[in-house]
This record gives structure tokens, C-alpha cells and sequence, in this order.
């Protein structure tokens, strides 16, 4: 495979932009190649300049754009090709597939007309055959129906459906190179595996060399042969996936792959956070960028920045100099130079969980929207059973993780919590309290006992107010006085990790986890009792998140809090709930112990959403064999009669036609499996998936 | 989404009719159509005036809520009553209607073309000098009331006719009523509708331009054009088919909305250059006291701001795929 | 007029998001980077400075000036620009430039009241109905599109009567009357936004009762929304004033406006065109400088507004790029 020549070759890439500030630094030397038929995974956080990198391949960057370097393709050097002739070359050669496919598509033209366009720019096809060849490749893609849904608008389609179309419009002049730029990260995880499915047998049609970039170690695991690690705008470690992700020689990568909470190793333990935030790209400091955040700089770290170079003549060149004492057997041991934090003990933790008081009890909950259709002309076309009847308790000291992928109902029901509203039926019952018959004064008692944190940082903290009043306004609002807040809220600016000299500060002087702490101590002001946390790591890069983690963690352990942990990454839940709650289309499907739900998951929705997971291990991504769900996530609008997983169900597939009827017919009520976990589904019966 | 749609049209006759009603009792009650026979020569005989004005349903000593009921009565027969000077004021609103048409035809078509394109080149050639050009000329323009710019062009056409030495560009009226044949006539008619135009075309110009920039801006930016560009097409072609269509988009409903408006808001031009439209009768009818020409002025105001709401929000379902009704 | 509707703006969004690195600004900070983005904007420099300038010919140079408007010289009928009366004299030998400066007076003043009062209902009306929502906000609305359908010129003019004896105030707070409503339109969809945002949902699951929500979070959330469009307010109001009073409806006599000085020069304009040019000139300044501070205002509070978003690549997003100076 060496012996062929690269399809693209990118060298010493540099890219800048002028800025108020002073240049910005985005891209400063990216060289990579990739061969016909290789796929090459260039990963990194956000600013770490991989999409600049892209986009300069393409020659798509805003003209302000200040790029040096080489690109060739195949030979011949496209950076100083002018438009016209990159015209030629983009689209045909090299094609790209973008993040987020609902603002890539144009949203005036069909999909159909879209995918002709492509042909038509490239290929001499009349209309028909034109129209004709679009419709192959939206069934090659796996888009049903494809010769009506031809017709149909980008905001007809699903996220997964868009990103279909955008691979197919990807493959339409079956190029040399396909750029992918975080093409699953919009997604959710059973349609990410769908995708990546896809964009896998998009490669065997055209036989590209693949670029993919994504911040997620654990797409491609599995999927890349090689890994480009990039970091502050340059690569710092590449290799083949086997050398990047189990020999690691650059501290950056090590981190990262010990701050990715994974699937596979066995329970709850504590993170190895990155301390620290990536650089600016205005005016980077001399020396290693990553060396304010590395635990083993030396002087020498903080004076010279390393080059990319291959030492001992291997296949894996890093930029860190330290590399050499982290091989095998060197005097560092990669798996020790990050501190791991202590996980403390909660004191709930050693009374059994029956004894422990419930905190919430939810019995019953219904949600259901009118579902209105138009946008002049707004009229109730049905209804949207957001949440249908779910039931599940927490106890003191307790993390319950609520999972499952966007449009299951998880926002819903925590909104249905907040809003201590009377609710359409069900109970929802808190501190031993119905929420129902609660007066003002009593519901404002219950606020303080109750509270939240929410998923984006920046959009929870009012950015006019400095953090001060930010953690003194729940303070004020019970009747604090001055005087208390004011020694209240240094208090608990050190108790989440930050100086508690900076109340007076604002939002935007704070990194994203910061922020997030922030918001965490507010949180936490009153000393509550339960915490409604929603998505509250699903913002923050890979790196940040362990750290933020391992706070919750703590906090919980210190104040004997009891969380209430929504999330849609299984990941992250594995590593931060004591018990799991698994929903669908608006119900519980199963419920248990974290123990049992990632050990034996029972219900098949469970167990395809846990096989979706990717890993970032390829030996184990390789073995491993994935259950795909068939079609998209059903409108919670139009419920399947009977279980409502069963027309994307596996399980379902196999059964035989009596079997198959009960799915249709009955509605399957939470059985119990061994102990208090339980599934809602006639057949569980346990897997190993992970 | 029929009787969505009818419930909607009920509570929008519904503020009709309430406009109206208001404008109608604001000036039944504070114009006073007997000060128009005083001072006559020769004078006329009180009762004379005030049996003329009984018989036009305009004498102030009649309460307000009886003329109000006959005045109301006739607008449910189709009936608007008669002006101050006895003739109908259904056909003065007819003969005007058709006046306003005449003018802004042609000058709303060409101010809309021209807003959109120079906004989408102004948004294309952002900051270049080109855009700063055009950027500082709608400033200034939409810095002029109308009637500065609208008496700034008749004050230049009349230094261009002194120049020349004869009357090139007509500054008064709609055509000039001596003339025989057709292609004299024809010429007239376009002499004099060359400034009234220009004054429509400069401002609707200047102000559908900004708003064409602004979503064009927007859409300049937008990943879609990102994509098209990866597919393979020029930055021309990309810029044209999707990015401009898009852009429209949003711009076409507002257009439409404010050209509708244009039926009474030309009041300034056709004043100025002596157009006997809708928007002028608006200034006239108050001048001349004439209450019910006000209330049918009034009527039709609020009736065109509607019909003007109710169009755009079609057009922007119609147009939109992301709204269009299925 | 109605082309002159104010630009709506686009709901602010959050400040832009900075560097992932804590950037060291404080309170005054913010001001001062906003005081150095305005004076960066060379447009909106220019029109703070004429904008001083023109309130000084206002209310400064009476003080010295050698004519009082009310004084007529018996010596200087249609005079032009002189040493003696700098902007000329008219038939009856008033003062031109007196007169220009006294109409200014009036005209500034009514625009910065009607502003000022029509922001402040936009913001309250707005905010609640969004607030709230069910009937305060269908009766709200209700309103808002009465006022939309209302012919205002037509209301405003037929009631100038009205404060012909008594005082100009009345036609301020008419003005206002009907020029809030687009404001308080984008008021309430903005507030409608903000009642979603994070923070705000914070707030009120922590307990904190709705108003002081809406005084704490929500409008100090569009303080730059509502100060730049409060300015083209002004803007918007002063077109207003002027036109109506051209047209004799707005100021009475015996105070003077700019839109009345204008109206008593323009017969004689076309022999004497500094009757027209000088105070149409001097209206057009101050409504462009108000225009050119707004624009510089949105670049400065707001610069993730449509403009300057489209401006930074997309790419790059820890910065944004170049200033407008380039």
C-alpha cells in the first residue's frame, strides 16, 4: 500500500486571518497524505485549526485568508491554481461533506435538484439522466423511496436523511479525495453509526482516499488507518491508529485519550483531566503550546516549540520533546504522568438503596403537545406525546442518568420537574411533596431544595452581570441578607475549583468550563438537595469535560446531593450515574442499576444504542460487530400502535409471525429482570454489547 | 386552516371597521365644513348652506352620532356619500385610484429590481468602494423627507428648463390637457411622469436596497453557498442561483408589503407634483374640510395596510419552501 | 411617509463569544471597547460631530447672533447669503438663519421626546405581552395592529386643530402614539427568545417573581437594541414632524419648526432657492448624523449583529476580523 502515490498531499500548510487583535494563527504547519482507498482521521478539539485546514485544501477560505504552503493532488499544486481552475477540481476531485447538513443544503431546492446540479457541473448528462443518476445514488445511500424523496425540500428530511444526501452529492462525480468535516458529530449516536456506515461504502464505490475530521477519538477508532492528533493549529502525533491510540508518545494525545470517558472499563472511577485551556491562536506564547497544560514540561518546553520529526526511524512522528522517554520502556510511563484524581466516597454510598429517603418519585408523567403545522397559518394537526407516561424515583445521594437521543422526551420530562406545574396526569412527587397541591410560598420553599444546571454555559449566565451577582441572585431571591452573600459567594467560587477573587468578573472573561462551574455553584448556592442537570458536559470539549466531571463528582460526594443526569452520551452517564433510565419515544424502556443496564442490557433498543457507542480502542471498534437500526427516530407525533421501537426493532425482525404480533398489539408494560432493573419489552432477554 | 383563515380575515375586518369608524368620528368632529361657504362672493344665505350641507350629511350642528348611522348606512350600501362640493365620493375615489396606479406602476417596478440589485451587489462588494458608494447614498436618501427630495428635483427641472430654454421635464399634473394627438399626448404623459417616478424610484431604491443587503450578508455567510462552491461551482454561479434566491426570499414579502403601502403613502409626491391620487386627496380632503372624503381616505388607508399584511404573508408561505402550505 | 418606516432590527444574540482564553475586560472595559469601536466607524464620528454642530447653531447661536427670528429687516427683503444675514432674508425680511435655528430648536426637541417616550412604551409593551403571553399578549397585540391600521398621518393631521391653541406637546405625544408599534413588535419577539434563553429559564427556576426578571435580565439583555433603535426613532420622528408640519398639519404658529420654515420658503424657492436649500439642508444634516450614530451605535453594542457577523470568517471564531476602517 506504500507503494502507491498519495491522491492528496498537503505540505507545511499555514494558514492566518487578520483580526482586531492581530493576525490569528489557525493553521501553522499541517502536512499530511492520504492514498487512494486510506482513510485519515485528523483529530482535534475546537480551534485546533482542522476545519481551516480543510477548507484550504479546497481554496474556500474567506479571501482575508492568508495561506502558505503546498497542496498537491496528485501531483499537481492547487494553491496556486486561480478560481476558475479549482472550479474544475472542487467537487469532482475532491469532495467534501459537511457538518451540519441542514444549513449545507440550499433550503430552496429540492434534494433531487441539488444532487443534478452536482452531475450536471461536472458530467455531460442531460436533465433525465441526470435526475436518473441522482436517484441511484440517494438509494446507494440508503435514502427510501428515493425517486419520490428526490422531490422533497432539505428541511423535509432528517438530520441523518440530510447527511445521506450529502454524501450522495459527495460521491456524484466519483472523486479522488473526500474531505469530512465532523460529518456525525450533529447526529445522534444510532444514526452516527448509520452514517458512518455509509460513508464506508461510499469509499468501496469511488475508492477515495478519505480525510475525516471530528474531535471524537472515538469515530475514528474504528474507521481511520491513520490518525493525525492536531493541537493550536498544528499536528502534534501522527501514526497508524494501533501506534496513536496504544502508544501515545506526545502528553496532548495521552490526556485526551485518559479524559475520554469510554464505555468499556468497568464502572465509575475519576477522569484524568487536561488542566488548563488551549491557547489563543492571537499571540501564542514561545515554546510548546501545550505546555502550560502538560505535566511534564521542562524549561526547554517553555522556550522552543517542538518539531514534528520521527525519531528511532519509526512510522509515527511527534512534536513534543519529551517523545523519546515515552516510548516502551523509556523513564516516563505514559499512563502515569497525568494525576488521577481521588474519587471520594459518598456517604450514601454504604446504606443500601432501599433505606436511603426518595428525593423525587415521577409516577406516571404525560406530556403531550398540540402539534400545529404551518408558519402563517398555524393549526392543531395532532399531538405530540413528548413524554407518555414514565415512572422512575431517586434517592437520597443518588445519580440517576436519564438517556437517550434527541426527541425521546429527556428535555421534556426535566422541564415537567422545573415548571412544578400541575401536569396533564401522572404525580410527580419531590421531597416527599406532590408538586400539585403547592401554594407560592410552599413552591418557592421547593426551588431551594431544588435545582439546575444547564447545558450551554454561555447562555445560563446573564453575560451583563459579574459572577458575583450571578451566584448572589438565588441568594437574594430567598431573602439573604448582604451581608451573608457576600461571604456566601467566595465560598463558593473556591468550593467548584475557582479563584474566589474574581467576583467581579463577567461571563465572558471565563473559558467554557469555567463557565460551567459557574453555573454549577450557583447551582449549589442554596444548598439544595437535588440537582437537575441537563447536558451539562455536552458543550465542552473532550479535555474540559473529564475535569467538570470529576466536580460533579466530588460535589456530590461532599454535600450528599442526589443528581438527576440528563444526557444523550452513554459515555459520560456510564461515568457519573448510579442508575440508569433508558428512553424512547417518549417512555422509559428500561431501567436498572448502571451495573446492570451496561452489563445486561435487555431491552433491544438498549442494546443497539450501546453497540452505536464507538470506542476509541480500533482493535475492539475492529471485532466489533453493531447493531444498526434501520430508519430514523418516529415523530413522537405518530406513535407506532403496539411497542413503539418495534418497526426499527432487531429483535423484531427475528421473531416469528405470533411473536410479531403481540409487538404490534400490545403495548409492552416494564417487566422486572433481576433485581429492580426492568425493560419494557415482551422478549428481554440480556446481551453483551460492550 | 379555512376557518383559521376566515377567523383571521373576521378580526381584521373587524379593525377596519373600528379604524374607520375612529376617523370618521375624529373628523365629523373637528372639521368644520361650514367655514368652507364663508367668506364667498356673492355670500351665500345660512339656510342655503346649511340645507346644502344637511342634504351632503356634513352639517356640524347635527349630532355626530346621527351622521355618523346615515354615513354608516351608506358604506354598508357601497355608498362612501358625497364630498364637500356634492359630487360622489365613490367616483373621486375611483378616478383617484386609477390616477395612483398610473403613477406607481412603472416606478415601483423599477424601484424594486433596482433595490434588489444594488443591495445584493452592495452585499457582494462589501466595503468596497462600490458599497460604501451606494451604502452613503440610501443614507442620505432615506435621510430626506420626501418632500425635501421631491422639491429638490422639481427645483433642479426648473433650472434644466432654463437651461434648455423650454420646458423639457413637466414638474405639474399628470398630462397636459391641450394636446390633440396620440404620440403627443403619449410624450406628455411620460414628461410628467418622469419626476414623480424618479422621486419613487430614488427613495424605494434606497430603502429595499438595505434590506436586500442585510439578507444578503446573511446568506454571503451561510454554509449552503460554502457547499455549492465545494460542488464545483463558481463563485458567480453559486452567488447567483443559491445565494441570491435565498436571499430574496425574506425581501420579496417586505417589498410587496411596502409597495401596497405606496397606494396612500405617495402623498408627498403626488402633492408636490400635482397628481390628483389617493395620497394628495389625503391632504386636500382635510384642507377642504370635506369629512366624508376623510373617512373614505381613512378606510382605505387601513384597508391597504391589510390587504398589504395578508399579501405578504401569502407570498412568503407561497414563495418559502420551508413554509409553504401544503 | 410610509417609506420612512424605521429599519427593524435583527434580535441581538448574546456578546460575542471571546477566546477560549479568559480575556481580562472589566465593566468600564466594555464601555471603553464600545466608545473605541464607535470612534473607529469614521461615518458615525462625523455624524456625532455635525450632530454637535447643528445643536449648537441651535441653541448656542441665538445667544450671539445679531437677528432674533422674530425681528424683520425693513432694509433686506430676499436677500441672499450675506455677512450680515449668513443664510439670507425672505419677503417679510425675517432672518433666515434665526429662523432655521429656532425651527431647529423645535424640531430636535420633539424628535428626542417622541424617541424617547416611544421607546419606552415599545419596551414595556413589548416585554409584557412577551412575558406573560395568553390575553395580556393577544390584547397587546390587538392594539398593535389597530395603531398598524390606524391612518396616522391622516389622524394626526385631521386633529391638528386641535393643538393649534394649545400646545405642541399634544402633537408629541401623537407622534409617539403611532410610531412605536414595529419597536414594540421586535420587543416582544426578541423578549419571546430571551424567555427561552438559559439564563432567563435560571432565573425563574430559582425563584425569582417575573418583573424583576423582565427589569434584571430581559431588557438590560436588549439595551443595545433598544438605544440604536431608539436613535433612528428620533430620526424617524423629526422626518415626521417636519413633513406633517410642511404640509401645515404639525406645528402651529406662532412656534416654529424646521418643516414650517421650509414650507414658507418654498414658493419662492425657485427665485430664491436659499429660502429651500438652507433649512432643508440643515434638516437633512441632523437626520443623516442621526442616522450615521445609529449605524455606528449597532456596530459598536451590538457586533454580532448581521453586518459584522457576516464580516468575521466563519472559520476563525475565536475573533473577528478587520474593522470597519479598513
Amino acid at each position: 500500500m506504500s507503494e502507491t502515490p498519495p491522491a492528496l498531499e498537503v505540505t507545511d500548510l499555514h494558514v492566518s486571518f487578520p483580526s482586531e487583535a492581530g493576525p490569528v494563527r489557525a493553521v501553522r504547519g499541517v502536512s499530511f497524505s492520504v492514498r487512494p482507498g486510506e482513510v485519515l482521521g485528523i483529530v482535534g478539539e475546537s480551534g485546533s485549526g482542522k476545519s481551516v485546514s480543510s477548507l484550504a485544501v479546497l481554496g474556500l477560505l474567506p479571501e482575508t485568508a492568508d495561506i502558505k504552503g503546498s497542496v498537491k493532488l496528485h501531483g499537481r499544486e492547487l494553491l496556486e491554481l486561480d478560481d476558475r481552475d479549482m472550479t474544475e477540481i472542487r467537487g469532482k476531485d475532491i469532495a467534501m461533506v459537511f457538518q451540519d447538513p441542514l444549513s449545507a443544503l440550499t433550503p430552496v431546492y429540492s434534494v433531487g435538484d441539488q444532487i443534478v446540479e452536482a452531475l450536471r457541473i461536472h458530467q455531460d448528462l442531460d436533465k433525465a439522466q441526470a435526475r436518473k443518476r441522482a436517484v441511484e445514488l440517494l438509494d446507494l445511500v440508503g435514502i427510501p423511496d428515493p425517486a419520490r424523496r428526490a422531490g422533497a425540500f432539505p428541511h423535509e428530511f432528517s438530520g441523518g436523511m440530510r447527511q445521506r444526501a450529502m454524501i450522495a452529492m459527495a460521491i456524484a462525480n466519483d472523486p479522488e479525495v473526500i474531505i469530512a468535516d465532523e460529518p456525525t458529530t450533529a447526529l445522534d449516536v444510532t444514526i452516527q453509526a448509520q452514517i458512518l456506515d455509509v460513508l464506508k461504502k461510499a469509499q468501496e464505490v469511488t475508492g477515495a482516499a478519505i480525510v475525516m475530521i471530528t474531535h471524537d477519538l472515538g469515530v475514528v477508532a474504528g474507521f481511520a488507518d491513520r490518525v493525525q492528533v492536531m493541537y493550536a493549529g498544528r499536528p502534534v502525533e501522527t501514526g497508524t491508529v494501533d501506534d496513536v491510540y496504544y502508544r501515545p508518545r506526545m502528553p496532548y494525545t495521552i490526556g485526551l485519550l485518559g479524559s475520554i470517558p469510554r464505555l468499556d472499563d468497568g464502572g465509575r472511577h475519576a477522569l484524568t483531566p487536561i488542566d488548563g485551556n488551549p491557547p489563543s491562536l492571537v499571540d501564542l506564547p514561545a515554546g510548546c503550546p501545550f505546555a502550560a497544560r502538560c505535566p511534564i514540561a521542562t524549561d526547554l518546553c517553555r522556550r522552543v516549540e517542538p518539531e514534528l520529526t520521527v525519531r528511532e526511524g519509526g512510522n509515527h512522528p511527534t512534536a513534543c520533546h519529551r517523545s523519546h522517554e515515552l516510548v516502551a520502556g523509556g523513564s516516563l510511563d505514559p499512563a502515569t504522568i497525568y494525576p488521577v484524581p481521588p474519587l471520594p466516597k459518598a456517604p450514601a454510598d454504604s446504606v443500601p438503596r432501599e433505606d436511603r429517603t426518595p428525593v423525587l418519585e415521577v409516577d406516571g408523567l404525560v406530556k403531550h403537545f398540540p402539534l400545529l403545522y404551518g408558519a402563517v397559518v398555524k393549526r392543531k394537526v395532532g399531538e405530540v406525546r413528548a413524554v407518555d407516561g414514565i415512572s422512575f424515583d431517586i434517592r437520597e445521594g443518588e445519580t440517576l442518568g436519564l438517556v437517550g437521543e434527541s426527541g425521546c422526551g429527556k428535555t421534556t420530562t426535566l422541564l415537567e420537574i422545573l415548571d412544578l406545574p400541575s401536569g396533564q396526569s401522572g404525580t410527580v412527587t419531590v421531597f416527599g411533596k406532590d408538586i400539585r397541591g403547592l401554594k407560592g410560598a410552599e413552591r418557592k420553599a421547593l426551588r431551594r431544595d431544588l435545582q439546575v444546571v444547564f447545558q450551554d454555559p454561555m447562555a445560563a449566565l446573564d453575560p451583563r452581570m459579574p459572577v458575583g451577582d450571578i451566584l448572589g441572585e438565588p441568594l437574594k431571591t430567598h431573602g439573604w441578607s448582604r451581608d451573608r452573600i457576600a461571604a456566601r459567594v467566595p465560598e463558593l467560587l473556591g468550593q467548584v475549583g475557582l479563584d474566589p477573587d474574581h467576583v467581579d468578573r463577567f461571563p465572558a472573561e471565563f473559558s467554557g468550563g469555567q463557565r460551567q462551574r459557574i453555573s454549577i455553584a450557583r447551582a449549589l448556592a442554596l444548598e439544595p438537595k437535588l440537582v437537575v442537570l441537563d447536558e451539562p458536559v455536552s458543550a465542552l470539549d473532550v479535555s474540559i469535560q473529564a475535569g467538570v466531571l470529576n466536580l460533579l463528582d466530588e460535589l456530590k460526594a461532599r454535600m450528599n446531593l442526589s443528581y438527576l443526569f440528563v444526557a444523550h452520551d452513554l459515555s459520560v452517564v456510564r461515568h457519573i450515574a448510579d442508575r440508569i433510565a433508558v428512553m424512547y419515544l417518549g417512555r422509559i424502556v428500561e431501567l436498572g442499576s448502571a451495573e446492570a443496564v451496561f452489563g445486561a442490557p435487555s431491552h433491544p433498543y438498549t442494546q443497539a444504542l450501546l453497540s452505536a457507542v464507538p470506542l476509541p480502542d480500533p482493535r475492539k471498534e475492529r471485532e466489533r460487530r453493531r447493531i444498526l437500526l434501520t430508519g430514523d427516530l418516529p415523530s413522537p407525533a405518530d406513535v407506532p400502535t403496539g411497542c413503539r421501537f418495534r418497526n426499527r426493532c432487531p429483535k423484531f425482525a427475528s421473531l416469528d409471525e405470533s411473536d410479531r404480533g403481540r409487538c404490534r398489539e400490545e403495548d409492552p408494560a416494564p417487566t422486572g429482570l433481576a433485581g429492580d432493573h426492568t425493560a419494557a419489552c415482551h422478549f428481554a432477554a440480556a446481551v453483551t454489547v460492550v | 386552516m379555512g376557518r383559521y383563515l376566515l377567523r383571521r380575515l373576521i378580526n381584521h375586518v373587524a379593525l377596519v371597521l373600528i379604524a374607520a369608524s375612529l376617523t370618521y368620528f375624529l373628523a365629523a368632529i373637528s372639521l368644520n365644513p361650514r367655514a368652507n361657504f364663508a367668506g364667498r362672493n356673492p355670500p351665500v344665505a345660512a339656510s342655503s348652506v346649511t340645507a346644502t350641507l344637511n342634504d351632503y350629511n356634513l352639517n356640524p350642528d347635527t349630532p355626530v352620532v346621527v351622521r355618523f348611522a346615515h354615513w354608516a348606512n351608506g358604506v354598508a350600501h357601497g355608498d362612501l356619500g358625497r364630498t364637500v362640493t356634492g359630487g360622489e365620493v365613490n367616483d373621486e375615489f375611483a378616478r383617484r385610484v386609477g390616477v395612483s396606479t398610473r403613477l406607481l406602476l412603472i416606478a415601483t417596478i423599477l424601484g424594486s429590481i433596482g433595490g434588489v440589485l444594488v443591495g445584493a451587489w452592495g452585499a457582494i462588494r462589501q466595503y468596497r468602494t462600490s458599497d460604501r458608494v451606494t451604502t452613503l447614498a440610501s443614507f442620505f436618501v432615506l435621510a430626506m423627507p420626501v418632500f425635501v427630495i421631491a422639491v429638490t428635483f422639481k427645483l433642479w427641472a426648473i433650472d434644466i428648463n432654463d437651461a434648455v430654454g423650454h420646458k423639457v421635464i413637466e414638474y405639474t399634473g399628470e398630462y397636459d390637457p391641450g394636446l390633440t394627438g396620440t404620440g403627443e399626448i403619449l410624450l406628455s404623459r411620460l414628461q410628467h411622469l418622469l419626476l414623480p417616478s424618479l422621486t419613487l424610484i430614488v427613495i424605494q431604491v434606497a430603502l429595499y436596497s438595505r434590506y436586500q443587503r442585510s439578507t444578503m450578508l446573511d446568506v454571503l455567510g451561510s454554509d449552503f453557498l460554502r457547499t455549492a462552491r465545494a460542488k464545483g461551482l463558481s463563485r458567480r454561479a453559486a452567488l447567483m442561483k443559491h445565494g441570491l434566491r435565498t436571499a430574496v426570499l425574506p425581501v420579496v414579502p417586505l417589498l410587496v408589503y411596502n409597495v401596497v403601502l405606496l397606494f396612500t403613502g405617495a402623498t408627498f409626491t403626488e402633492k408636490i407634483y400635482g397628481w390628483h391620487g389617493m395620497g394628495e386627496w389625503l391632504v386636500n380632503s382635510i384642507s377642504t374640510n370635506d369629512v366624508n372624503a376623510v373617512a373614505a381616505v381613512g378606510m382605505f388607508t387601513a384597508f391597504v395596510v391589510l390587504i398589504a399584511g395578508l399579501l405578504s404573508d401569502v407570498l412568503y408561505a407561497a414563495l418559502d419552501p420551508r413554509v409553504r402550505v401544503r | 411617509m410610509a417609506v420612512q418606516t424605521p429599519s427593524v432590527q435583527p434580535p441581538s444574540q448574546a456578546p460575542a463569544a471571546p477566546g477560549d482564553q479568559p480575556a481580562r475586560r472589566r465593566a468600564s472595559g466594555r464601555l471603553r471597547l464600545t466608545a473605541v469601536r464607535f470612534s473607529r466607524n469614521r461615518m458615525a464620528l462625523f455624524g456625532l460631530v455635525m450632530l454637535v454642530l447643528l445643536f449648537l447653531m441651535a441653541y448656542v447661536s441665538p445667544l450671539f447672533y445679531k437677528w432674533d427670528y422674530t425681528e424683520l429687516d425693513f432694509t433686506a427683503f430676499q436677500k441672499p447669503p450675506s455677512g450680515e444675514h449668513w443664510f439670507g432674508t425672505d419677503q417679510t425680511g425675517s432672518d433666515l438663519f434665526a429662523l432655521t435655528a429656532r425651527g431647529m430648536q423645535k424640531s430636535l426637541v420633539i424628535g428626542i421626546l417622541t424617541g424617547l417616550i416611544c421607546t419606552f412604551v415599545a419596551a414595556a409593551v413589548g416585554a409584557g405581552a412577551g412575558y406573560f403571553g395568553g390575553w395580556t399578549d393577544r390584547s397587546l397585540m390587538w392594539v398593535v395592529d389597530l395603531l398598524l391600521v390606524m391612518p396616522s398621518f391622516l389622524i394626526i393631521a385631521v386633529l391638528s386643530p386641535l393643538f393649534q391653541g394649545t400646545t405642541w406637546l399634544v402633537f408629541v405625544v401623537l407622534l409617539a402614539a403611532f410610531s412605536w408599534m414595529i419597536t414594540g413588535r421586535v420587543v416582544r419577539s426578541m423578549t419571546l427568545t430571551l424567555k427561552d434563553r438559559e439564563f432567563v429559564k435560571a432565573a425563574k427556576y430559582m425563584g425569582v417573581p417575573a418583573p424583576v426578571i423582565i427589569f434584571r435580565h430581559i431588557l438590560p439583555s436588549m439595551a443595545s437594541m433598544l438605544i440604536i433603535d431608539g436613535t433612528i426613532q428620533v430620526g424617524a420622528a423629526i422626518i415626521g414632524e417636519t413633513s406633517l408640519s410642511y404640509f401645515g398639519f404639525g406645528v402651529q404658529s406662532p412656534d416654529v419648526s424646521l418643516g414650517t420654515v421650509i414650507a414658507t420658503g418654498t414658493p419662492a424657492a425657485p427665485s430664491f432657492p436659499w429660502l429651500f436649500y438652507f433649512p432643508a439642508g440643515c434638516l437633512v444634516l441632523i437626520c443623516l448624523s442621526i442616522a450615521f450614530i445609529g449605524d455606528g451605535l449597532r456596530d459598536a453594542l451590538d457586533p454580532n449583529s448581521s453586518g459584522a457577523k457576516a464580516r468575521a470568517p466563519r472559520t476563525a471564531k475565536s475573533t473577528s476580523t478587520e474593522g470597519r476602517t479598513s
